[in-house]
């Protein structure tokens, strides 16, 4: 090829994602390679000192705090490890709706990135009101299948963003049945929309990419992980919750308000839907399989910019989800579990929709929470989508700017990133004046010098 | 007829987000019913979480998610209020600073030394403040989150010049109004629902917990009567000041009745 002059693209604002962040890529020209910056300009909100001192029974509430499109998530993880902390295991139908909540969360956030953030990127529109003027049908089904999964999360939790029933042990009142059992027409409409879903996005085009990046996820015997099971990689790893954080290292960069994680001795990896269908396929409803493999998903699967397909994928399976616990569903005797008084370490990681979400709390003797930590999971994926566009820069030149630019915005939105989570604790310019980096602030857990 | 052929000139609305967690804009994307109505009757001008068109200002009406927690947005406040010809607070962050206020009540400097290595590189403000102390704001929605159909009553009065329908009562008038069995004193929960702010339809305690006050004081409250109520139940006065420390901690009558009851 031959040499080129030095360009820049860039993107002063990141849109169609959830929080602030920016992102540049530069061609020093002279045949040397590009160099990407995904820049997160977020401001921290200190989410982990703020834990401090709290209830223990506070971190569902708090947390949710940190994302306001995956509350769900930070409350799972958050109530999940407070119970590890006090030996608690929650079972039978509790267990069940959690599950269900879950469902609704997945799908109102995949519904709202395929749909609303996405897609306008594979057919070329800058957002999807513009979208509807060409596609009304597909955008209005679209949002019709975004509120079924909202009914669910507000019919459990009372409201869609940031819930007010769940809590530590399980939830402030259980549902009837009747109160579930009215939502199952419109998920058998959505259920259906949701396959017609998965056929369309295997229509899309993809640009190529492929990137032997270490996919992690949560993997679980009997079912597709959601807030259980054990952390595996296409590499191998395969460890429990409570040695997270001895495989995974955060390290601060200059340009970023959240840290970079990477997994200890190994490197990059990645997180989210295309990671938990590529590591847990198996583990899918066979007609699921189907759906994805008629849309060309078939584990392995390693172009980013299918994670389109796999977030459809999991909403077809989400619904289907939904509806089995929906039908099974017999009230608990009693809304929750009350936890025992006891101090204790607790780990937890669920699967937020755009990836693992790993809480640690540190519970005193009073049920006070001593010290915590949050990994989120747009953290653990900014190396990924910088390494990603690293390996797009060269036939980023090919294209004129503005398509260059929308090509690079596609393909960090492959991640689904959720930037107001990634920065709920971090801080601005820690670089030290020696050029090292100083240890994560509020906690004593391992990190490492920036690599950069 | 598609609405980019349309003659007349439609209403620009912007949408701007500083420290928060995204909910509060995300009401209206979740507003499925009547987005694409919303879309046509106006023109979505800046709102990055859903479009990357951006069309400059001025604009007719400008949400604010978010608080001031930087210098950067210390003065990106005084340029967003420059170009909104009404400006509109969304949320408990925008409105008393949010959960991120907490630090307020900590002594700063010997927070920021326990979290922060060097803090003398830090370019985080040592408070999270509500935009009306830094600009003019025309409306205050309350809420952590708000209440989507309250943020469409927002929008759709600015749009009109009219007031917002939106009561300024107690947690407790609504809760009365729906029937609801109170919690406080049919089984001794404490419930911040006397002192909050209307707009959530008294949701905690329809799922049988005490309201925990995530939209702010209700006007003319009496904060100090309800600590002191809960305190009588037996509520110990730390869990009684983490009650009115939490999403509006830093709302004047929540934060007196917390410093009341709080350790020093």
């Amino acid at each position: 090829m031959a040499k080129r002059k030095a360009r820049t693209i860039e993107v002063g604002e990141l849109a169609r994602v959830e929080g602030e962040g920016a992102l540049r890529i530069r061609y020093p020209g002279g045949g040397k390679p590009a160099e990407v910056e995904l820049r997160i300009f977020e401001p921290p909100r200190l989410f982990e000192a703020i834990l401090r001192g709290r209830d223990r029974g506070e971190a569902p509430d708090i947390t949710a705090r940190i994302c306001g499109i995956c509350p769900v998530a930070y409350q799972m993880s958050a109530c999940h490890a407070i119970e590890a902390a006090a030996g608690v295991t929650i079972d039978g139908p509790l267990r069940e709706l959690r599950r269900l909540l879950y469902c609704g969360e997945w799908i109102e956030s995949h519904a709202l990135h395929v749909f609303m953030l996405h897609a306008p990127d594979f057919l070329g529109y800058e957002d999807v009101v513009g979208m509807a003027a060409d596609h009304g049908e597909l955008v209005r089904k679209a949002l019709r299948m975004k509120k079924a999964g909202n009914a669910i999360v507000a019919r459990l939790g009372g409201r869609e963003i940031h819930p007010i029933n769940v809590r530590v042990g399980g939830f402030h009142r259980a549902p009837s049945r009747a109160e579930l059992t009215e939502m199952r027409e419109e998920l058998v409409w959505a259920e259906a929309f949701a396959r017609e879903t998965v056929r369309w996005t295997g229509g899309l085009v993809f640009p190529d990419l492929e990137r032997d990046v270490e996919l992690v996820a949560l993997s679980h015997p009997d079912e597709y992980a959601m807030n259980e099971g054990r952390l595996v990689s296409s590499a191998g790893l395969a460890i429990d919750a409570h040695e997270f954080e001895e495989h995974v290292v955060e390290e601060q960069v200059e340009r970023s308000t959240a840290l970079h994680a990477r997994l200890r001795d190994r490197g990059t990896y990645q997180v989210g839907p295309l990671a938990r269908i590529n590591l847990s396929f198996d583990r899918l409803p066979e007609a699921v399989r189907d759906a994805a493999r008629e849309a060309g998903l078939t584990p392995p699967c390693r172009n980013p910019f299918r994670s389109i397909t796999a977030r459809a994928v999991e909403l077809l399976y989400a619904f289907g989800e939904a509806l089995r616990i929906i039908d099974a569903y017999e009230p608990p005797e009693l809304p929750f579990v009350e936890l025992p008084r006891t101090a204790g370490r607790g780990c937890s990681i669920t699967e937020a929709p755009r990836g693992i979400l790993y809480h640690r709390y540190d519970v005193a003797d009073d049920g006070s929470i001593a010290a915590a930590t949050i990994v989120p999971p747009t953290s653990q994926n900014q190396r990924s989508i910088e390494e990603d566009l690293v390996e797009l820069a060269p036939g980023l030149l090919d294209l004129d700017h503005d398509a260059a630019t929308r090509r690079a915005e596609q393909a960090v939105r492959n991640y689904d990133p959720c930037i107001s989570c990634s920065t709920h604790f971090l801080t601005l310019e820690r670089v030290r004046a020696d050029g090292g980096n100083d240890g994560e602030p509020g906690d004593d857990g391992p990190r490492h010098a920036g690599d950069r | 007829m598609p609405a980019s052929s349309r003659r007349t000139r439609r209403p620009k609305l912007a949408v701007f987000k500083l420290a928060s967690c995204d909910g509060c804009q995300l009401s209206l994307l979740d507003c499925e019913d009547e987005l694409l109505a919303v879309a046509d009757a106006i023109e979505i001008a800046h709102f990055p979480e859903a479009s990357r068109r951006s069309v400059r200002g001025p604009y007719d009406l400008t949400l604010v998610e978010g608080s001031v927690t930087t210098p950067h947005d210390a003065e990106r406040i005084r340029e967003i209020r420059g170009v909104s010809r009404r400006l509109v607070t969304i949320g408990a962050c925008a409105t008393s600073g949010g959960i991120q206020a907490l630090r307020n009540f900590a002594d700063a400097d010997a927070l920021v030394a326990a979290v922060y290595p060097r803090p003398d590189f830090l370019r985080t403000l040592a408070t999270s403040t509500p935009i009306a102390d830094h600009v003019r704001v025309d409306y205050e929605l309350r809420g952590c989150p708000v209440d989507k159909r309250e943020l469409l009553d927002v929008i759709i009065a600015f749009l009109h010049d009219r007031r917002p329908a939106i009561a300024s009562s107690s947690v407790c008038i609504e809760c009365k109004r729906r029937g609801t069995v109170c919690v406080m004193v049919a089984h001794g929960t404490p419930c911040l629902g006397p002192v909050t702010h209307a707009g959530c339809g008294a949701l905690c305690p329809t799922y049988d917990r005490g309201c925990y006050g995530c939209f702010g004081p209700a006007d003319s409250v009496n904060a100090a009567a309800l600590g002191d109520a809960f305190r009588a139940a037996g509520t110990p006065s730390g869990e009684v000041a983490r009650a009115f420390r939490t999403f509006n901690a830093a709302a004047a009558p929540f934060a007196a009745e917390g410093d009341r009851h709080g350790e020093a």
